[in-house]
């Protein structure tokens, strides 16, 4: 087993990238990510990681370096935040639909206007339509593991996609905490380098991502959608064997006293940390209050989730990103009452929306939160009037 | 009411003091360009109400949130497409874009391209402190070949790059290259820039002796200074070629381009009045 090191969030992940043995990372400089990146050069310029560091003039240029290199076969790496993400945004859709194997670490961070650099989810939930594979890690040890299953399950055969890590900017990204570093041989025996995907070879050329008419392009988009459907049995044997592996369990979501509790939290991030010590509180006061903690959220977690909520009477929502004008204002809300319509749930789904723009979320916010789903038990959806709610804002 | 500074009449002085460390040279790059902008307006040759900043992301775009005129804080690199169409929508405007190396030659380099390739009217400050500041003091296209950044703790491998060429070589109509060792040159040269029609550019070699200095060894912000002031080399005219910098060979200043092609604004309203047979303003 590796060993313990006091390490932020930024450098866990720079570690994994480092025990994965990345071949070439190509990244341009964002808070709050950079640190990743010097960590990268750092290694690279030590020789202890033999890889190509690419100092790239923009995030659309150190994303498209590194679909060039996944493109030859190398194994990738890139990092990013907020506005470097939303550049990526374009290349994103293309490093999925062409299928390959990159894993990206996202420093969750608000989006301009105006320029703000703390966390939220407003550039990860921006990205959660690009056909990438998407965690969340709630501290920094998830960070690192989530980096090394990342690249075990974007080269599986089944799957030949693209992941992304995120975990919340600055709350983790600069927070020390010990994190048990796996080695570079224990990453590699997990999740050993093998090239399966289509590559670019001057013995048999191909073309990328050439024009595909009418005919031919809707069958790609199909492609995408099954592929990534048929990545939950991957992830779900990755998770198994880290397990086996490492002894860290990790599953799709997290529930804590799902069983008997009459209002159930949904939460991501570090959040769910806080709303855990809080749910625990509660729990010694007799309040019966559940916790769901979404790791997983592209492909979706419909299955898990809906387990966990059959006893609930409410299930409460939290996000940190805003979909205005949509008819479901917080975007894992979204997900989570699509699950619950499709599977006929009758019970109130209400969604608050909190800590915008690195405002803390506090055990008091979630209370509040709480004492207000509480106060909607017995309720059917339809009986409520306004579905959302902004918490710890302003008056 | 007592005047703390003359310039306080173009300050937002409920946001000094500003956030840029102590010792860094934005200082004087600020005070230089507001002493030229105060010298146009006392001649009467520039309107108050009529200057602009706008400025992408980074320590130098900050300087929008300073000066007491309009501005705009955009996405990094962006600054000149904003300012552009400011002018175009209103020509009596004279926009300062304001940003460093990493904002202007690398993110936004496609489109002081363009702007040059147009010579839209617009005073282009493009402060170079040789790498990313704001994130951290990582390597930047302008990074001079050798040193050591945060992000090559081993020396830059790659070639500086030199934006006096590029924006000679694109037809800008004024391109000088000041430093903040030399701040009455540099207040010159800002004030010249500030009567050119079309694109001027104006290089500013700065100091950053935190994220800069610091890993070159240079410990305090005057050992910096002093350095880049022994590095600079004073020409009356200097070739376009002389404007090539290197750690070793130091950086010439001086006023590189000056000359007065039609600049964007003119080109435009000769066209449409050439198309609507003529009465546009």
């Amino acid at each position: 087993m590796g060993k313990v090191i006091p390490i932020s969030g930024n450098y866990a992940v720079a570690y994994a990238a480092k025990a994965a043995d990345v071949d070439v990372i190509a990244a341009y400089p964002i808070t709050p990510q950079t640190a990743v990146v010097e960590k990268l050069s750092e290694f690279v310029a030590n020789g202890e990681l033999d890889a190509e560091f690419i100092h790239v003039e923009s995030e659309h240029s150190a994303l498209s370096a590194v679909v060039g290199a996944s493109a030859v076969g190398a194994r990738v790496f890139t990092a990013t935040s907020a506005q470097g993400l939303l550049l990526m945004y374009e290349i994103m859709h293309i490093a999925s639909t062409l299928r390959l194997p990159i894993v990206m670490g996202i420093a969750a961070r608000a989006i301009s206007a105006p320029i703000n650099i703390w966390c939220d989810h407003s550039d990860f939930m921006a990205a959660s339509d690009t056909g990438w594979i998407m965690f969340m890690a709630m501290n920094a040890q998830e960070a690192h593991d989530l980096v090394i299953a990342g690249f075990r399950i974007a080269e599986d055969p089944k799957v030949h996609l693209p992941v992304a890590v995120g975990y919340d900017g600055f709350l983790v990204s600069h927070t020390i905490e010990p994190v048990n570093i796996i080695e570079r041989d224990e990453a590699l025996k997990y999740a050993p380098k093998r090239v399966t995907w289509y590559t670019l070879n001057p013995d048999k050329p191909i073309t990328l991502g050439p024009l595909a008419s009418p005919d031919w392009y809707f069958e790609f988009r199909v492609q995408l959608q099954d592929a990534i459907e048929g990545a939950r049995e991957v992830i779900s044997n990755a998770f198994a064997e880290f397990a086996q592996h490492f002894g860290r369990k990790y599953g799709e979501v997290d529930a804590y006293y799902t069983d008997d509790a009459d209002v159930v939290l949904v939460t991501m991030g570090s959040a769910s940390g806080t709303a855990l010590a809080y749910v625990e509180e509660a729990r010694k006061e007799g309040v019966k209050v559940g916790l769901i903690n979404v790791r997983l959220f592209r492909p979706f977690p419909e299955e898990f989730i809906a387990k966990h909520i059959e006893n609930a009477k409410v299930v409460a929502v939290v996000d940190r990103a805003v979909n205005a004008g949509s008819s479901f204002v917080g975007p894992l809300y979204s997900d989570i009452a699509v699950t619950m319509f499709k599977r006929g749930f009758d019970i109130p789904v209400v969604n608050y929306i909190t800590g915008l723009g690195g405002r803390a979320v506090l055990k008091d916010h979630i209370d509040h939160m709480v004492k207000h789903a509480l106060s909607l038990v017995g309720k059917k959806m339809r009986d409520i009037k306004t579905h959302y709610a902004f918490v710890g804002v302003r008056e | 009411m007592a005047v703390a500074h003359p310039l306080d009449k173009y300050l937002r002085t409920d946001r000094i003091p500003t956030m840029w460390c102590p010792g860094c040279g934005l200082g004087i790059v600020m005070g230089t360009l507001l002493r030229a902008v105060d010298r146009r307006i006392k001649e009467g040759s520039l309107k108050r109400e009529n200057v602009g900043f706008a400025g992408g992301i980074g320590c130098t775009a900050r300087m929008t949130l300073y000066p007491l005129f309009d501005s705009a804080h955009v996405i990094h690199g962006r600054a000149i497409p904003f300012a552009l169409a400011v002018k175009i929508v209103k020509p009596e405007m004279k926009m300062i874009v304001v940003g460093g190396d990493g904002d202007l030659a690398a993110i936004g380099g496609n489109h002081i391209l363009h702007a040059i390739r147009r010579n839209a009217d617009l005073l282009v400050v493009m402060v170079n402190n040789m790498i990313y500041g704001m994130t951290g003091g990582q390597v930047a296209p302008t990074t001079p070949r050798g040193l050591y950044t945060t992000t090559t703790p081993y020396g830059n491998p790659e070639r500086e790059m030199n934006m006096i060429k590029l924006t000679a070589a694109l037809g800008a109509n004024y391109v000088a290259r000041g430093s903040i060792t030399h701040p009455q040159l540099l207040e010159q040269y800002l004030y010249k820039a500030l009567g050119k029609r079309g694109l001027a550019f104006v290089e500013v070699i700065s100091t950053c002796p935190e994220l800069f200095g610091r890993h070159i060894g240079f410990r305090s912000p005057v050992d910096l200074y002093m350095e880049i002031r022994k590095r600079i080399v004073i020409k009356a005219k200097p070739s376009i070629e002389e404007s090539d910098y290197s750690w070793e060979k130091g950086f010439v200043i001086g006023e590189f381009v000056d000359r007065d092609e039609p600049g964007f604004t003119d080109t435009i309203y000769e066209y449409l009045n050439k198309i609507r047979g003529g009465g546009v303003q």
